[in-house]
């Protein structure tokens, strides 16, 4: 990109002013992990004019046996202090995109998949922006799902750390550069909601991987701990990751119009109806895990019936009426995708969804009802309203047969995303569960 | 990367000459790759007042005249900073040989303007003055060769992104900019990002500058311009 090769000099700059001794390259692997490495101040300009090569066969979804040679390329525009290291000892950090020694832009690598999406979109004069609401629990410890809140670990000040713990949380957001639009405790006991601001969806997956790590920091520094499962405690709330989502198309808010009584443009409309249609091929993607599957039940005001509403908090597509008419505002929600996922992969497959109902002018079924749970199957079915899928295989059938997001993952994600999520399965379904041994041992 | 009308001024540059046929020319192009020339005969030395970023002597049809007035500039000691370079016609080459103490480099005739734009920059950062590209906007301060940016004294920590955007407004100062202008210059053409883009930088940026953040001014429905005082709709 023409912006960053222009940032070189930039960061070789900032490092020697800030003094930084290392400097953080980070990646994803494919099923959302961050993935690090350091190199010395030193090497930064070949790092910036080379890349770094690394082995990457022991990373989770890239090489295949033969290729396991990647170069990971810095990319300037992230250039970010790390506000944790001490001031002595500072640490920066730059996202990489991955390349193949050929120069090739590696198939496996989600930045990757995500920024060829954002051409796709592009090409058809779209810019793609998401707002994200993420959701996550603090506990004890990685061991038990024991809420601070209600537990005695932290009785003497059962406020302070929830508090604390935000504050922190935004002071470093802020000083990477992720700007916060609101937080507070969540419904259940011990959860917790950021929401940052809008912004290109190529900078929100960098800065939802970014959150995910400044959460576990923080965590941490004050002894506790922090998880993006998505249904830890059962019979409590789970944690979504709901994504405000807009296009623009130049100046203008592709999704509004000032004409409609719910200001949506056609092209929002459309963009719904493909989001609605293909809900169930992409879930697998923005709900990855088995326990993925425990969150996206009844009761609990996560989606389950795939349909649309206006206020409607149980819809898997939501229209906010939080400024009726104002344009910048003009948005829809999605709201399966959990804080689990890995968000690159996530945005790629929505925004696929979304532009085939565009491209191909989808019609927008009918607004549901807010009796939808009350309806038998029955009438659910003759009402033409699907259900999202209720576990992990079925996911996985589901997009397998998705022409869509094989295309929008490319052959090599697709393929090895299945494989995995398979083997994740056939390890879970011989699993004997604690509602197993508490049903049935006593019984049978 | 800027079209040449938005390039900004690198300094003053001094033309000795006795050649109006090169001077012309010359003193166009000097425009172009952004200096402010000012033209001076050879008869006497000129005033240092405004301290020039170079010194150009084109001896040209009049070589003992060139000669003795750079003898007179390098003994007034008034351009101990400013670089001399001669520019030569194939005749005069010559003269480079005897008179190497006179000039710190040469262009030859003909030149070509991307040339002379790098010979001059090579010449002058090895005066020492590569190292202090200042540009000054009222309480706002940017080493353009450090990327260092502070404001009123207190040096702030911006992103490349945000330096680039703050240095492509401050330097063309309460000149108003979509954002569309915005994301092409300061982004490039192959950013996918969406002129959205835009206003998240300036968020971040207005909210680096603290009670400064009015040198960003939103032109309501045109874009942003840059302004040195806080302006009374603010």
């Amino acid at each position: 990109m023409a912006a960053g090769e222009r940032g070189a000099p930039f960061v070789l700059q900032a490092a020697e002013e800030h003094r930084i001794r290392f400097v953080r390259l980070w990646f994803t692997d494919v099923l959302g992990y961050l993935k690090s490495f350091a190199i010395p101040a030193e090497e930064l300009p070949e790092a910036l004019a080379e890349g770094v090569s690394f082995d990457g066969s022991s990373i989770d979804g890239f090489a295949r046996v033969q290729e396991a040679d990647m170069v990971a390329r810095p990319d300037p525009t992230t250039f970010e202090l790390l506000p944790w290291a001490p001031e002595d000892r500072r640490v920066a950090r730059m996202f990489c995109d991955i390349y193949t020694p050929d120069g090739e832009p590696f198939a496996g690598d989600p930045r990757f998949v995500l920024r060829r999406a954002l051409a796709r979109a592009a090409d058809l004069g779209f810019s793609f922006y998401v707002g994200p609401e993420i959701e996550f629990f603090l506990f004890k410890d990685a061991k038990t799902p024991e809420p601070l809140d209600e537990g005695s670990y932290f009785d003497l000040t059962p406020l302070d750390v929830g508090s604390d713990f935000r504050r922190r949380v935004i002071t470093y957001l802020e000083a990477l550069g992720i700007p916060v639009k609101d937080s507070h405790h969540e419904v259940a006991a011990s959860q917790h909601e950021v929401d940052l601001r809008h912004a290109d969806a190529l900078t929100i997956a960098d800065s939802v991987m970014t959150f995910r790590l400044v959460v576990k920091e923080v965590a941490q520094e004050l002894g506790v701990y922090a998880t993006f499962m998505p249904k830890p405690i059962q019979g409590a709330w789970g944690s979504g990751l709901h994504l405000h989502l807009s296009l623009f198309e130049g100046e203008r808010n592709a999704f509004f119009d000032p004409t409609d009584e719910h200001y949506l443009s056609k092209t929002a409309r459309s963009f719904m109806a493909g989001l609605l249609r293909h809900a169930r091929e992409i879930t697998a993607v923005t709900n990855q895990w088995v326990n993925s599957y425990k969150r996206l039940v009844p009761g609990f005001e996560a989606p389950v019936y795939v349909c649309w509403g206006i206020r409607n908090r149980s819809a898997l597509v939501r229209v906010p009426l939080t400024k009726p008419g104002k344009e910048s505002a003009c948005r829809i929600e999605y709201r399966a995708p959990d804080p689990a996922c890995n968000p690159y992969l996530a945005f790629a497959v929505i925004l696929g969804a979304g532009l085939r109902g565009v491209e191909n002018e989808y019609p927008l079924p009918l607004e549901a009802s807010d009796d939808i749970y009350r309806m038998t199957d029955i009438e659910r079915w003759g009402a033409g309203i699907e259900q999202l899928p209720e576990s992990l295989p079925e996911a996985i059938a589901a997009m397998r047969g998705s022409g869509l997001v094989r295309e929008v993952l490319g052959e090599h994600v697709f393929d090895w995303f299945l494989a995995n999520k398979v083997a994740e399965w056939d390890e879970y379904k011989a699993y004997v569960t604690a509602f197993e041994l508490q049903r049935y041992l006593p019984r049978l | 990367m800027l079209h040449e009308a938005t390039r900004q001024l690198v300094g003053v540059a001094i033309l000795a000459s006795a050649d109006t046929a090169l001077a012309g020319p010359l003193i166009a192009d000097l425009a172009v790759i952004g200096y402010a020339p000012i033209a001076v005969s050879l008869a006497d030395v000129p005033d240092a007042t405004a301290a020039a970023a170079v010194l150009l002597v084109a001896p040209s049809g009049s070589a003992t005249e060139a000669v003795r007035f750079s003898q007179a500039v390098r003994r007034s000691g008034r351009f101990a900073r400013t670089p001399i370079v001669w520019v030569v016609r194939e005749e005069e080459v010559e003269l480079l040989r005897t008179y190497e103490e006179l000039y710190d480099d040469f262009v030859e005739v003909p030149y070509t303007r991307t040339g002379l734009e790098a010979r001059l920059r090579q010449v002058r950062r090895r005066a020492g003055q590569g190292d202090s590209e200042v540009l000054q906007r009222g309480t706002l301060t940017l080493n353009l060769s450090t990327y260092q940016a502070s404001v009123a004294g207190r040096s702030l920590d911006l992103t490349f992104m945000e330096y680039q955007l703050l240095r492509f407004l401050a330097t063309h100062p309460r000149r108003v900019y979509t954002r569309e202008a915005i994301l092409r210059q300061v982004w490039g053409y192959d950013y996918y990002g969406g002129i959205r883009t835009v206003d998240v930088h300036v968020r971040r940026l207005r909210a680096k500058l603290g009670q400064h953040a009015y040198l960003i001014e939103t032109v309501r429905s045109v874009g942003y311009r840059f302004v040195e005082e806080p302006t009374a709709a603010m």
